[in-house]
């Protein structure tokens, strides 16, 4: 069977993805300032380098302040979206979720300048906030996505027989609806937070003079110097980065279970 | 004054109207069904008693007090859902405690409770359970349980078996009864099986097209159904056409076509017919008999089905055949016979 | 069941908040992108009046038309390679193994790294003294750095393929998982080889995920300027680039904007066409 060649291939795709990536965590360690082979032994400098460097820690900051709250209110809208076209039969859903995932395909450096030209028109200044607006049309279909096959797997019945029960609106919400849809909400901030943390195209138009950290990244790549402290932190990045989202995959998969049959 | 009462209610959805006009009076502690096709209203009937749904027109009362502005979480009615719903996020303890939680019993109560109920649907031991690990019957029981732990005065079934198979189903359908003659809750199901609205009810409402089309218990809806649909939705019945020739006092003089001219009894007639109305007779198969005078016939089909068999007989002067069910008929040539005893007359539409 | 007529207007209360951000967010500054686009220009600033100059000047010049064409060139290419290479991935998860899960996780780690840096990375590895570089010279492999790897069109669909491979994985696993493995039993009972049940069957179901794919990657990689300016060089500069100078160095917005709206149609109007055809072209191949 061609099932080994295929294999072998799997695994070398694999490698493919991987080694690009690798190069982070390796030149870090790598004791020279030049990324290039052979390797010229093991240091931590430019991981210590990093945590003196205040510009880097402030450009952190303001990507962490930019994604906490892209995370929350993406999700948030996400999840009222989510809810009407889930729960309700509206007319005009289909046009309705096509123009909320519009931005999908529409190519980032055109949002980030075209909300350039309304916050110039408006005579709003470029700034973090600006930002967070940006994100969120980046952000919103991908929490929207995620919260819709959420509400799908929802059996609409719950809900009505928790007040069949006895519990009032409220109460049904906070017993029932809201554990069940724990996960799909952690997911969805997980997923936006890392989206727009990462997020390069959109800031660069429109943070002003506050950088995020890929700002500040973009500007140290000219400097040869600088660039095995610049692998240290995507180093970093990448670490914090896989263990969100492996908690996020763990999360998302709680309380969907399927129903055994038999016996 | 009835448990339950139901006055001329309407539901329409869109433009469709599901529900039209309906009446019913139950009275407490009866196992009452709800049976017809799909779309005939029964489900959207059912839901307006829990609250899920509000009639357009007319009222619904509980033992007395009108129920029609009360949200469903208020109610004193409890629904065992198609789907069962059981939360995927609590046990079985937790699913059958969930709606005393509002009544604030020691812990002690509430456990004595619950494992009373878990012993009367046979579920003892199970309480530790996660909801994914239950099988369809076990389900079942859990959100039959859930429902009843509440002491509801009227429990509603929608369609609860239906998931099932048909061995686990028939032996449900005889635990469901004997939970119900033991609680002495009165029950109101819904469901398009008619066999099992027979088996299991005191009374049956017949539905379709959003009307109710007869209310009697099982006996008489299969004996003396009042209407060619009733007639025909229960059981398998045979119909001829007749014209009445004649009423007078106990019987009715009939022209029955090919079947000659039969005298009835006037109990075997649906209310509302007079004398020169086209009518339907019809005869169940198991009444049907072999004999060696009568309509002459022959066979069709056969189908052996053990204690019994199946007939399908072709008889001169029409076109569809006699069903017969019964012992094997004698060889020779063969004639049918239709004691007038078992035959009605139903109007034509 | 019966339906759900209930409250339609809670269902609009809550869908509008959202459609409220979106619309202003996209709808908006795109309305007034257009109108920036007619717009003259003086200085740094706008000047009175309307003008299409901007228009003629984008479709006029012949470096703009090349540059536009260089930079669809380049996106198909790297939509075809990166669909191309992923297939075979998608099709080894969906049919060849047990660990679904693991082999999509693993598959996705890379991409949740910053998007900089992994450009950057191939920059490392691609470059005249970089990885690739030095290590084939260390291994005497080659005498001199091979010097074709950077700064060209080559370098950019490279690092765009790795860039974009999650995107095309995921949509094509997905259809390929649907495909009911009952059709291919019964195609196998009828006397298809493997080969065949796979030209007959899974290739025309996994349609639709690999048109999927390949509008969620040419799309967007149009209007990438990282990755021509990290990699590129000058031969491997794309039309992003020549927009994002509009807006910083050159100060020329309207022009800028008039290159956004320009190239954002030609896009959506290619996309268009390709979906249409494959449409076509698979109603065609039954």
């Amino acid at each position: 069977m061609k099932s080994r060649s295929l294999s072998a291939y799997a695994f070398a795709y694999l490698a493919f993805l991987y080694v690009p990536v690798l190069v982070l965590p390796v030149f870090s360690f790598n004791d020279s300032q030049f990324i290039a082979f052979p390797l010229s032994g093991f240091t931590t400098r430019w991981y210590a380098g990093l945590a003196a460097d205040t510009a880097m820690l402030h450009a952190l900051g303001n990507s962490l302040k930019v994604g906490l709250i892209t995370s929350l209110l993406s999700t948030l809208l996400g999840l009222t979206a989510a809810k009407a076209v889930t729960h309700y039969r509206l007319r005009g859903t289909g046009p309705a979720l096509a123009f909320i995932s519009l931005p999908l395909f529409i190519p980032d450096i055109v949002l980030g300048i075209s909300l350039l030209l309304l916050l110039g028109a408006v005579g709003l200044p470029l700034s973090l906030a600006a930002v967070v607006m940006g994100h969120l049309l980046v952000c919103v279909p991908f929490a929207l996505t995620v919260l819709i096959a959420r509400f799908e797997g929802f059996d609409k019945n719950l809900e009505e027989a928790s007040a069949d029960l006895g519990e009032n609106g409220w109460m049904t919400f906070w017993r029932v609806t809201f554990p069940l849809m724990l996960p799909g909400i952690t997911a969805s901030l997980l997923l936006t937070f890392i989206t727009s943390f990462d997020e390069f195209l959109v800031a660069y138009f429109l943070s002003g003079t506050e950088a995020t950290l890929p700002i500040y990244i973009w500007g140290q790549l000219r400097f040869p110097e600088r660039l095995p402290m610049v692998l240290a932190l995507g180093a970093i990045i990448l670490t914090v980065s896989v263990a969100l989202v492996v908690l996020a995959e763990y999360v998302r998969n709680l309380g969907v279970k399927k129903p055994m049959v038999g016996a | 004054m009835s448990y339950l009462a139901i006055t001329n209610v309407r539901k329409s959805f869109g433009g469709t109207l599901a529900v039209d006009n309906v009446s019913l009076q139950v009275p407490r502690g009866e196992f009452f069904a709800l049976l017809g096709p799909s779309g005939c209203g029964k489900t959207t009937l059912l839901r307006m008693i829990a609250g899920f749904e509000t009639p357009d027109s007319g009222t619904i009362a509980i033992d007395g007090e009108v129920m029609n502005a009360v949200p469903p979480h208020l109610r004193p009615t409890n629904m065992v859902f198609q789907s069962y719903a059981i939360f995927p996020h609590l046990n079985v303890f937790d699913n059958i405690a969930y709606g005393l939680r509002k009544l604030k019993l020691p812990k002690d109560a509430l456990r004595a409770k619950v494992e009373a109920m878990l012993a009367t649907v046979r579920l003892e031991g199970l309480g530790g359970r996660a909801a994914d690990q239950l099988s369809g019957g076990q389900r079942q029981r859990v959100a039959l349980a859930r429902a009843l732990v509440r002491e509801p005065k009227i429990l509603l079934l929608d369609e609860p078996l239906g998931a099932l198979d048909k061995r686990l189903r028939e032996a449900m359908q005889l635990e469901l009864r004997a939970i119900q003659r033991k609680v002495g809750i009165t029950f109101m199901l819904v469901t398009h099986d008619q066999e099992e609205a027979l088996s299991l009810s005191d009374r049956v409402a017949v539905m379709e097209g959003g009307r109710i089309l007869q209310v009697a218990s099982p006996r008489t809806l299969y004996e003396r159904p009042e209407s060619r649909a009733v007639a025909d939705f229960i059981g398998e019945i045979n119909f001829f056409h007749a014209t009445v020739k004649s009423m007078a006092g106990e019987t009715a003089t009939v022209n029955a076509g090919v079947l000659g001219i039969i005298t009835l009894p006037f109990a075997n007639l649906a209310p509302g017919i007079k004398p020169d109305d086209h009518i339907l007779l019809a005869i169940r198969p198991e009444h049907v008999r072999f004999s060696s005078q009568g309509v002459a016939g022959e066979i069709v089909t056969s189908t052996f089905l053990g204690e019994r068999s199946h007939f399908h007989i072709r008889i001169p002067g029409r076109g569809e055949t006699v069903a017969v069910s019964g012992a094997a008929p004698p060889t020779g040539a063969l004639h049918l016979v239709f004691p007038p005893e078992n035959l009605f007359a139903l109007p034509v539409t | 069941m019966a339906n759900r007529g209930r409250n339609s207007s809670q269902g609009y209360a809550l869908l509008t908040p959202t459609l409220a951000v979106m619309a202003l967010a996209l709808a908006a500054p795109l309305l007034l992108m257009a109108i920036t686009s007619l717009k003259n220009q003086s200085g740094l600033g706008f000047a009175e009046g309307w003008t299409l100059a901007h228009y003629g000047e984008v479709l006029g010049r012949a470096s703009y038309r090349a540059l536009f064409l260089r930079s669809v060139l380049i996106s198909a290419a790297v939509t075809v390679v990166t669909v191309g290479l992923a297939y075979p991935m998608a099709y080894f998860v969906a049919f060849h193994t047990r660990r679904k899960f693991v082999w999509l996780v693993a598959l996705t780690i890379p991409f949740w790294t910053s998007y900089l840096l992994r450009v950057f990375a191939w920059k490392i590895i691609l470059g005249f003294n970089g990885v690739i570089n030095s290590g084939l010279m260390r291994l005497h492999l080659i005498d001199q750095p091979l010097s074709f790897l950077l700064y060209n069109p080559f370098a950019v669909v490279v690092t765009l393929a790795h860039a974009w491979a999650a995107f095309a994985i995921l949509p094509i696993y997905v259809s390929l998982e649907k495909i009911d493995r009952s059709l291919l039993e019964a195609a196998s009972d009828l006397g298809d080889s493997a080969l065949r049940r796979f030209l007959r069957i899974t290739l025309p179901l996994s349609m639709p995920g690999v048109i999927g794919a390949a509008i969620l990657i040419f799309v967007p990689t149009t209007g990438d300027f990282v990755t021509p300016q990290l990699v590129g060089g000058t031969k491997g500069t794309m039309i992003a680039n020549l927009i994002e100078v509009q807006f910083n160095a050159v100060g020329n917005w309207p022009l800028g904007a008039a290159l956004s709206l320009v190239g954002m149609a030609m896009v959506a109007v290619i996309a268009g066409l390709f979906v249409a055809s494959a449409r076509a072209a698979t109603k065609a191949a039954r």
